[in-house]
């Protein structure tokens, strides 16, 4: 148990989920994969503020908690506007605005 | 024991995330999700951040999770068949992702840190820098869970299923008798 440990447990954490985040074609997958990045954040976070001993670390988790919950309701909104106007949430078929 | 509270810990979080990623049936990956939410819940206690877990746990493994599933269940198209969820990028994808790890274990590992643990902190602690330090930030934040929850209202709001103008809600319209098939 060490800061290190925590910090490369998280950078792991965040690299697995941006390999979701990019190789994922369904839009909840990506969502999902976007709240795995969120997670290793907030281990950051609340690792450093535990080794730095500040406060500030777990407040700026729960900063982080919050965004990310208000980040899926409206993500999860647009998916279903998505899936209302195309019959399906896949990324790379929802190409009407591409130039 | 704590190395070995953190090496289950570690390796839940790391495994569970794996299935995230690479699952094919998406409402399985959205339930390892959760197993990787929950195990960050642990990993708060191994930090003495209580308070924290308790929120992860009630906020992502409950709130996020069942919005999540929810999300999968109004999109997906038939029951039981296993949507199209990866894509032909997988090689490049894996090796941004394995760079991206290089960079940063490498900074980590390059980098001087602190050894000893500071103090543990209470949740009446976690409060009181809200209200003092972070007052600002924290009512900004109101306001943006409150545009959050209007947008998200708005967004999914069936405007063309709209009532017509005259409908009585709680009374269902049923066919006009005698319309077809009747002796009369």
């Amino acid at each position: 148990m060490s800061l290190q440990g925590f910090l490369l447990l998280a950078a792991a954490l965040f690299s697995l989920g941006l390999y979701g985040l990019l190789t994922r074609r369904n839009a909840v997958g990506i969502l999902a994969s976007v709240e795995l990045m969120a997670n290793a954040v907030n281990l950051n976070l609340v690792a450093f503020g535990r080794w730095h001993g500040v406060v500030d670390g777990q407040v700026f988790a729960l900063f982080n908690t919050a965004l990310t919950v208000a980040e899926a309701a409206i993500g999860l909104a647009l998916v279903i506007l998505l899936y209302r106007s195309r019959q399906d949430v896949l990324v790379d078929t929802a190409t009407e605005m591409k130039g | 024991m704590l190395q070995i509270a953190f090496g289950v810990v570690a390796a839940a979080l790391l495994f569970s995330a794996f299935k995230v990623v690479t699952t094919r049936n998406l409402v399985h990956g959205v339930l390892w999700l959760g197993l990787t939410l929950a195990t960050t819940a642990a990993a708060f206690v191994l930090l003495k951040a209580t308070f924290l877990a308790a929120m992860q746990l009630l906020l992502y493994t409950g709130g996020v999770l069942t919005l999540m599933l929810f999300g999968i269940m109004l999109t997906a198209r038939v029951e039981g068949v296993e949507v199209p969820v990866e894509s032909d990028n997988r090689g490049r994808a894996a090796l941004l992702a394995v760079g991206v790890f290089a960079v940063f274990a490498w900074t980590i590992l390059n980098t001087p840190m602190p050894t000893a643990p500071g103090a543990a902190f209470s949740a009446q602690a976690i409060g009181a820098s809200f209200l003092t330090d972070h007052l600002l930030a924290f009512e900004v934040l109101s306001l943006l869970l409150l545009a959050a929850m209007v947008g998200a209202i708005v967004l999914a709001r069936t405007g063309d299923h709209a009532p017509p103008a005259g409908h009585r809600p709680g009374r269902r319209v049923l066919p006009a008798r005698g319309t077809k098939g009747d002796p009369s």
